[in-house]
């Protein structure tokens, strides 16, 4: 799978409450969720994000909260991808498990800034951007399964 | 092998396991609330799964309960009749339920040597109680459900070596803050956290659930404390049955090691908006004006904190123009406040008692706060926008320390 987009690009420690406040909780439906997407810390997200718009964020990108509703809500919004220097684990596996591509890359994410356009090569484990280009590690093959299969209860399915 | 590798190799079948090795490990709790529940019910029934186990499953209605809308009503609603449908043992509504993290270990749901999943952050909290406890999603919850198992990576360990005894009114917080603040919230990311040494026994049980409750603060997987007398009585209370008690290996492999002497820490608080931010309470240099004070949570909500926000809230009045919010996190710790004189005390200090909930700590209802407001609360997470308005602060504090600052209603040096 290859994809194009353009960048929005955010700090480090980026938490679940800010990527979708607690207090719209009170609903699961992805379609609601990513009208409140960012707000807290980017009010005009939800206006700037179009389909296929890439994500980069700094250390430890989706920490705090277990809340799935997070990576749910940025997947909603259109972003095809999300490429952070690290990730909080449980955002890590919410992501894997819901289908929603991250890249762990310091380098790729430290380089990368607002308004730049991202081409990602997830077969071949590429990221290039203004003509430089980023090597990162894929996925062990465990993990490859399941994003192959779509999710988690995807895969569940297809090996029983 | 570690504490937590030997837990995670006996629920593997595996005589030994490695840090970064991807592993399959039966389950003996999987939670959820209702917050994560409907999105993993929904999940699980749209795989057509059936659950592995009516007994090992806990779903505690405890964030946005009693219903603070009728979103969350329908929510709550969701989750009841999927425990009706599935016979769910373990369900608990509002008359039973309680602040999940310090209900199952209360319950004697949670104990040493369990390997337990749930979809809500801070179920690193039964590490406490020597068990390996992670926290994770709503998939991971629904696949749980259905299959008892769950996938890991091995973690690596942090070894936390704690020495001394904590002097008088420091407690579990301090401890915990102190180690956020000198490793950084993601000083621990992906790894376990395991605490260890002569200084484990100088801490209550309350104490420890509260420290584990906050390794996920530091990006921990899970946080893990060696079993002893108090851990065993506390469970033999709680009557937990068929605990096995792991020991870490002489020449168990940690990837850091700090040391941490209790007799020295000192009153310690997180400022916004991150929990490593720390200062002790002899660096604040101006006083910070105060509006809402919240003593509850799964961190600070158990009946030592009851005891201690008591003690210094007898006989005295909150100040004038702060609201102090206080949160028993179960219906036992609600009564024993009751019986025992400490709800007559919070009132006639001029504090509010509510019935357990999250409520506050997460933003959601019962104490949600206004633009520029400050709040002190002895919860676990002062990220921006937390506990209300986007530019209210939240400072994160003992429950002594937070009642100190309903008298002043100023944060400051003492």
């Amino acid at each position: 799978m290859k994809i194009k987009g353009p960048v929005l690009k955010y700090g480090d420690n980026i938490d679940t409450d800010v990527i979708i406040p607690a207090r719209y909780l009170n609903t699961h439906a992805p379609e609601e969720l990513k009208l409140h997407c960012m707000e807290d810390i980017d009010p005009d997200f939800i206006k700037k994000v179009k389909p296929g718009t890439i994500m980069v964020g700094g250390k430890n990108f989706g920490c705090g909260s277990s809340r799935e509703h997070a990576p749910i809500a940025i997947k909603a919004s259109g972003i095809s991808c999300v490429i952070a220097e690290s990730f909080a684990r449980i955002f890590y596996r919410n992501a894997v498990n819901i289908g929603l591509p991250i890249i762990e890359s310091s380098q790729a994410a430290s380089f990368i800034q607002e308004g730049d356009t991202v081409e990602i090569d997830f077969e071949n484990g590429k990221v290039k951007c203004n003509e430089r280009e980023f090597d990162v590690v894929p996925f062990p093959p465990f993990i490859q399964k399941i994003i192959k299969a779509g999710g988690l209860m995807e895969q569940l399915t297809v090996d029983s | 092998m570690t504490m937590t590798q030997k837990i995670l190799a006996a629920h593997s079948s595996l005589e030994r396991v490695t840090p970064g090795q991807l592993i399959e490990a039966r389950l003996d709790m999987v939670l959820g609330n209702d917050i994560t529940a409907p999105v993993a019910i929904d999940e699980f029934e749209r795989a057509g799964l059936s659950v592995f186990s009516k007994d090992k499953i806990a779903l505690v209605m405890d964030h946005f309960t009693p219903n603070k809308d009728i979103k969350a009503a329908q929510q709550c609603k969701q989750v009841r009749e999927f425990a009706d449908k599935h016979k769910i043992v373990n369900f608990f509504d509002v008359g039973e339920m309680g602040i999940e993290h310090a209900l199952l270990p209360e319950k004697g749901l949670v104990k040493a040597g369990d390997c337990i999943i749930g979809a809500d952050s801070h179920t690193c909290t039964y590490g406490a109680l020597g068990a390996f406890s992670t926290g994770v999603g709503s998939t991971d919850m629904a696949a749980g459900m259905g299959t008892g198992k769950a996938w890991f990576k091995v973690p690596a360990a942090l070894k936390i070596n704690l020495t001394g005894k904590p002097n008088k009114n420091i407690s579990g917080k301090d401890l915990i803050l102190h180690i956020i603040g000198k490793i950084g919230v993601d000083g621990a990311l992906y790894k376990s956290m395991e605490f260890m040494g002569d200084g484990v026994s100088a801490l209550s049980m309350d104490d420890r659930l509260c420290v584990a409750n906050m390794a996920i603060e530091a990006g921990a997987k899970n946080g893990i404390f060696t079993v002893d007398e108090k851990t065993i009585k506390f469970m033999n209370e709680a009557g937990a049955k068929n605990y096995t008690i792991f020991e870490a290996d002489k020449d168990a492999e940690y990837e850091s090691e700090i040391t941490v002497d209790l007799s020295q820490l000192k009153h310690t608080v997180s400022f916004p908006h991150l929990p490593d931010n720390t200062k002790t309470i002899d660096e604040i240099t101006t006083p910070i004006k105060i509006d809402q004070v919240v003593i509850g949570s799964c961190t600070n909500g158990r009946y030592e904190d009851m005891l201690v926000a008591a003690a210094v809230l007898k006989g005295n009045k909150v100040a004038k123009g702060l609201r102090c919010i206080i949160i028993p996190a179960t219906q036992k710790v609600y009564l024993d406040c009751v019986t025992n004189g400490l709800a007559e005390i919070f009132i006639k200090a001029g504090a509010i008692i509510t019935t357990p909930t999250c409520g506050p700590c997460l933003g959601g209802h019962s104490g949600v706060l206004a633009q520029d407001e400050r709040a002190v609360a002895t919860t676990n997470r002062n990220f921006v926008g937390r506990m209300g308005h986007t530019s209210s602060e939240v400072y994160l504090a003992s429950p002594y320390i937070a009642a100190k600052v309903a008298l002043t209603a100023n944060l400051e040096r003492f």
